[in-house]
């Protein structure tokens, strides 16, 4: 994986080396953090000032130095794992059975087990920092028997353990709480002022994660200490001083000092990867300045509009994205460049470029969430799977009549356009009832790249290109896809699906094998789903779905924003007219991907609201894009619709998205 | 340097402003006709609440206390009742209190603790004394509404692209007006009290921003829908511990940010409503922030504190400016259409300032720093008024209304909102138009602009007598096209432009 991101020049060039300037603020801050532990953790009120010398003395000893390098050693650890792990569209589990199989992942095990041995590394640090019992692992003691020995000490391997604990939970935490998930806010800031802004969330949160972590940790010791110290006895050959209290006992756990040294060690070592973590995404979620276009050849490929097309890495993607959306709300010379024709030739290349790629990124988004809907019945539940051709129709009409109340006559169109086709031979394809909890749905994010497209953007002249102009296809596609015939003069629309759906529709003719096997899969659902423990890891997670249908929304919204504030610029900027040609185009594409998410809305689950976690450095922001991008997409129409008011009577479009539009243009909605 | 001296006298008593055409404001007594018909298509949008029509709470929560009987709890739930109520100082006054059941190095503890708490709030206090003010007082103190908390009508929106408003009241509701449709929406919410302020949402036909004394309400009011009591589920509620009484809020003018203020935080909040995240825009010094006003451009958002100083933050990158005054704190301000110039005023002086902003809208990401290049003030001491409580400026940049408080102690000197024509282009400049007068007894409270008015401009008043009225300014804007000139019959003729008054100018940049 890494070496095929190694070939991307954004990767090697840029995403690294914020990496490493983060790993280097988080190993500058190391020492400060380092000291402020030393003193917490050795001070007693009675000698404050005897304290704070004595930790200055320790801090300069060779030991504390030794155990700084291996911090830092540590730190450049997590900081490659954070660079290595992290990802810009959520992985969201939509049953408990999804999220064991992201748990025991065998990448996810290599995570597990990286922090285990970090955990144990810092543990091993604080221990000789905050020295005293805690030291050592052995120390010499004498038998009943007058012999001397070498002894546990279980100090020393209590905290060690807590280290490997709170570093295994750090990892597991960080799973279900997506803590790998970078996310880019609305609102832009100094790098510095942002961390300034972050720190004191980050202390509380570190502290609260390390009490939750000290309390399970205690309980999981007093059942389960005796297996490690009996191994570490036997395997470095020591000895358990009888003489003294074992630490796995109600008495032996009862000790204050010991459970504060364990909080303050776990604070210390969740604080130190928090902040590198933090550095980390602040460093990466950064605005980058892609030039628009550039004179140069060998720059060609670094620029925005060939960029945006880019599918890999998503990083660079979503960066060129909110550059789009920046530069469009607030760069005058930049919009202008985007505006501008080409020399000679005089084509709008970056315009077309730029809207081609946010009309794809939004007609594919309407695409899964026409898909979703298709396979959700209105009661929110799974439709069955039909494959009898005379089932089928009976489904359709009945989700139809469901809907009919919500819409007006336009979903029995839709039913009907091949896209909805398409959808459903995926549905009655492959995909048994089985694994479809494993897969958030047919069309998510990860059971293909999100931002997919079913194809290459072609070629003006191509021929596949004129068959999808052909009369027969353009009767349907101003309902679904909003390609228009002067589109195809001034830049290829989005690739239409109905090309590719219509000769599935033919081969999906069910056999009588099929139906068996069907029926079959029918039965052993049923025999399952009486079974408790298989519903309850089976069943989905109400929200989950919604939430990972809108999971890499981020990029929807810019792509919104950036597209609505150019033509909002054009009206005033656009010298050549360029804009225009595109608008009804891309009016439409945004009016039936404000339908669909209507629909979508609908849809129970869909609009509640999740719960506000107290404090966890999981970004919950991916819970809410869905809201986002709702609130998003309206905007960008009132945008549209308030810079052009009535001009827009002028603009092509079918009857039915100019009422709908009207309505916008009336603040109706 | 010129004063409200050079405006024409204000009318006797009992005579109403109705209106300004042809460069003139003309009052009730008068009678033209020609106008009265435009005033017609106003009426509706009048407004009038009796102060006995509403139905205020006869008690605050904490009084309500005293008529139930008292019951002795244990000490852990009397605690922990405390300690959501009020707090650390809460749960410790609990603890100090009941010393008979605790036993008695806990309670002196506590008691010591409380003491210490109370001395550092008061050194605090002293520092920043408004900390000391309880949080309706605050409101009162620092809201853009004249004498807040004795107001009938405490806060009025516009929307700002249709003829709807919002109207916060006395007993806490809100109602929405619209023209054009039957029902009037009212909103009612639990967490909606003390409303300070209420705001549209730019670019949206339904989102309604209300700042309230614990939380920011965020109403969804559909406007298709006939329903007259939305629930409170389409409320969304955004708060941040320690951030309350809520005195200001403001949209961003491209509708994806809502900020907001409270005199108690030092820091802007600055929401992401769909998210219900906020970043908070955190910076030490002047105790609070008590109102913010958002450029028409979006570039820059006027954050004014409870001392003598204020801020102006720039929306690129989120870093502000200081701007220290001299005499008293920020008391109002307001922006230019094209976000280039700011006026504001100053607590304790009767003088309007000006900031000028130059390459504010350029994008370089390495220089978000802004150029200040004019500092200027208009003098507005007279015989008439007083203070200056707020400004408002038309969204063309043509008539700038200033709310002045009044003497309560001169009979003779009552709050009064004085109107001035100004001009952006291409030199600043301030001329006298009039002053806008009500009933008699009825003083103006607040004061607002339409948004989107087509024969010039339309202010709004809402008076201490519980009425709303809505005074037009009809004129030929300069800067903006005209497209029907046939449907302001009312727009002045420029030869009939009266020179008298055109030639007193009050203030007129130099350029340098």
């Amino acid at each position: 994986m890494f070496s095929t991101q190694q070939s991307c020049w954004f990767i090697r060039k840029v995403i690294c080396w914020r990496a490493a300037a983060s790993i280097a603020w988080a190993v500058l801050l190391l020492p400060p953090v380092t000291a402020v532990f030393v003193i917490l953790s050795r001070f007693s009120l009675l000698h404050p000032i005897h304290t704070i010398s004595e930790c200055f003395s320790l801090l300069t000893s060779a030991g504390a130095i030794f155990s700084l390098i291996l911090l830092c050693g540590v730190i450049l650890m997590v900081g490659f794992l954070n660079l290595e792990y992290y990802t810009v569209i959520p992985t969201i589990a939509c049953s408990k059975i999804a999220l064991l199989g992201q748990l025991l992942h065998p990448r996810q095990f290599v995570n597990s087990s990286a922090h285990c041995i970090m955990g144990i590394i810092v543990a091993w640090c604080c221990a000789v920092t905050i020295g005293g019992r805690y030291e050592t692992i052995g120390y010499p003691c004498t038998h009943s028997d007058g012999s001397t020995h070498m002894c546990l000490n279980e100090y020393h391997l209590i905290l060690l353990l807590a280290g490997a604990f709170v570093g295994f939970s750090h990892s597991l935490l960080g799973v279900i709480h997506n803590m790998n998930f970078v996310s880019f806010h609305t609102v832009q800031q100094y790098k510095y002022l942002r961390f300034k802004g972050s720190l004191p969330l980050v202390v509380k949160c570190s502290a609260t994660q390390a009490l939750y972590s000290v309390r399970n940790y205690v309980v999981v010791y007093f059942f389960l200490g005796y297996i490690p110290k009996a191994w570490i006895c036997k395997t470095l050959n020591l000895h358990l001083n009888s003489s003294i209290h074992p630490l796995d006992s109600i008495a032996g756990l009862l000790d204050l000092s010991l459970l504060y040294h364990l909080w303050i060690s776990a604070t210390f070592l969740l604080f130190t990867w928090y902040i590198t973590l933090l550095l980390f995404r602040i460093f990466v979620t950064e605005v980058y300045n892609f030039p628009v276009q550039s004179s140069f050849t060998e720059e060609a490929h670094q620029c925005l509009p060939k960029v945006l097309t880019d599918k890999e890495p998503m990083i660079l993607k979503f960066l060129a994205l909110q550059d789009l959306a920046l530069l469009s709300q607030h760069s005058p010379s930049r919009r202008c460049e985007v505006f501008s024709l080409s020399q000679p030739g005089g084509h709008p290349h970056n315009w077309n470029a730029i809207s081609r790629e946010c009309l794809s990124l939004l007609a594919d988004l309407t695409q899964r969430l026409v898909a979703y809907h298709d396979t959700v019945a209105t009661n929110g539940r799974a439709k069955s799977l039909s494959t009898g051709s005379e089932r089928k129709t009976s489904s359709e009409t009945s989700v139809t009549s469901g809907t009919e109340d919500l819409m007006s006559p336009r979903p029995t169109l839709m039913m009907k356009t091949p896209a909805s086709v398409f959808a459903r031979s995926i549905v009655g394809g492959p995909q048994s009832p089985l694994t479809a909890p494993f897969t958030p749905d047919l069309d998510s994010p990860f059971a293909s790249p999100s931002l997919r497209r079913l194809t290459a953007p072609v070629e003006q002249c191509s021929p596949w290109h004129g068959t999808v102009q052909s009369p027969h296809v353009m009767r349907r596609v101003p309902k679904l896809w909003s390609t228009s015939t002067d589109s195809q003069a001034n830049g290829s629309p989005p690739p239409s699906p109905a090309s590719v759906a219509s000769p599935q529709q033919q081969t999906s003719k069910p056999s009588l094998l099929a139906q068996f096997l069907q029926n079959r899969k029918e039965q052993v659902k049923h025999f399952l789903a009486k079974r408790v423990l298989i519903m309850y890891l089976f069943n989905k997670l109400p929200e989950a779905s919604s939430q990972a249908l809108f999971a890499d929304s981020q990029a929807h919204i810019w792509a919104l924003e950036g597209i609505s504030y150019l033509i909002q610029a054009s009206f005033s900027e656009d010298q050549f007219g360029v804009v225009q040609t595109a608008l009804p185009s891309i009016l439409s594409c945004m009016l039936v991907l404000q339908e669909a998410v209507d629909r979508h809305f609908k849809l129970p689950h869909a609009s509640s609201k999740p719960l506000r976690s107290a404090s966890s450095m999981g970004d919950p922001t991916y819970k809410t894009l869905r809201f986002a991008l709702r609130a998003t997409l309206k905007t960008a129409i009132y945008r549209i619709t308030t810079t052009f008011g009535d001009h827009l009577n002028a603009v092509q479009m079918s009857a039915e998205h100019r009422k709908r539009l009207q309505q916008f243009v009336e603040y109706k909605d | 340097m010129c004063s409200l001296a050079l405006f024409p006298a204000p009318l006797p008593d009992g005579q109403t402003t109705l209106c300004e055409s042809n460069n003139e404001l003309l009052s009730g007594s008068d009678g033209h006709d020609e106008v009265v018909f435009f005033l017609q298509e106003l009426s509706p949008l009048s407004l009038f609440f009796p102060r006995e029509s509403l139905k205020l709470h006869s008690r605050t929560e904490s009084s309500s206390r005293a008529a139930f009987l008292d019951h002795s709890e244990t000490l852990w739930m009397r605690s922990a009742a405390a300690w959501r109520d009020s707090g650390l100082t809460g749960l410790l006054t609990e603890i100090t209190n009941s010393h008979t059941e605790v036993p008695k190095c806990l309670s002196v503890s506590s008691g010591c603790t409380l003491a210490l708490l109370q001395w550092v709030s008061s050194f605090h206090g002293s520092l920043f004394p408004h900390l000391t003010l309880s949080s309706e007082d605050m409101i009162a103190e620092f809201s853009q509404v004249l004498n807040w908390s004795d107001c009938v009508v405490r806060a009025f929106a516009w929307h700002p692209h249709t003829d709807k408003f919002a109207v916060a009241l006395l007993d806490d509701s809100i109602k929405i007006y619209n023209p054009k449709s039957a029902t009037t929406p009212t909103l009612k919410h639990r967490l909606q009290r003390s409303v300070a302020a209420v705001q549209w949402k730019p670019l949206c036909a339904s989102a309604l921003a209300v700042a309230c004394q614990n939380c920011v309400l965020v109403w969804h009011v559909d406007p298709c829908s006939l329903s007259t009591r939305p629930s409170s589920g389409c409320a969304q509620v955004l708060s941040h511990p320690g951030h309350s009484p809520v005195t200001s809020i403001a949209w961003s003018p491209s509708g994806s940010l809502l900020a907001s203020a409270s005199p108690m935080d030092t820091a802007v909040m600055v929401w992401d409503v769909a998210a219900e995240s906020c970043v908070p825009l955190q910076r030490v010094g002047g105790g609070g922030v008590t109102f913010l006003s958002w450029s028409p451009d979006g570039s820059h958002v006027l954050a004014p504190t409870p001392s003598a100083l204020f801020r102006v933050w720039e929306t690129r990158m989120w870093t502000c400016e200081r701007w220290p005054c001299v005499k008293g704190r920020c008391q109002s301000g307001c922006w230019s259409p094209d976000g280039s110039r700011l006026l504001f005023t100053v607590q304790g002086e009767t003088v309007i300032y000006a900031l000028t902003f130059t390459d504010s809208i350029l994008y370089t990401p390495s220089v978000t720093g802004f150029h200040i290049s004019y500092f200027f003030c208009v003098d507005l001491s007279s015989s008439v008024g007083g203070e200056i409580q707020s400004l408002a400026w038309d969204p063309r940049g043509e008539r700038l209304a200033v709310l002045l408080k009044g003497d309560p102690q001169a009979a003779d000197r009552p709050a009064i909102i004085a109107v001035f024509k100004t001009r952006t282009n291409p030199v600043f400049e301030l001329l006298p138009c009039g002053f806008v007068q009500g009933e008699a007894d009825a003083e103006p409270r607040l004061m607002q602009f339409h948004p989107s008015f087509q024969h010039g401009a339309l202010l709004t008043v809402c008076w201490s007598s519980g009425r709303i009225t809505h005074v037009p300014f009809y004129f030929l804007s300069a800067g903006v096209p005209h497209f029907g000139l046939s449907g302001s019959p009312l727009l002045p003729r420029p030869q009939e432009r009266c020179s008298a008054l055109a030639n007193q100018s009050l203030f007129t940049e130099m350029i340098s």
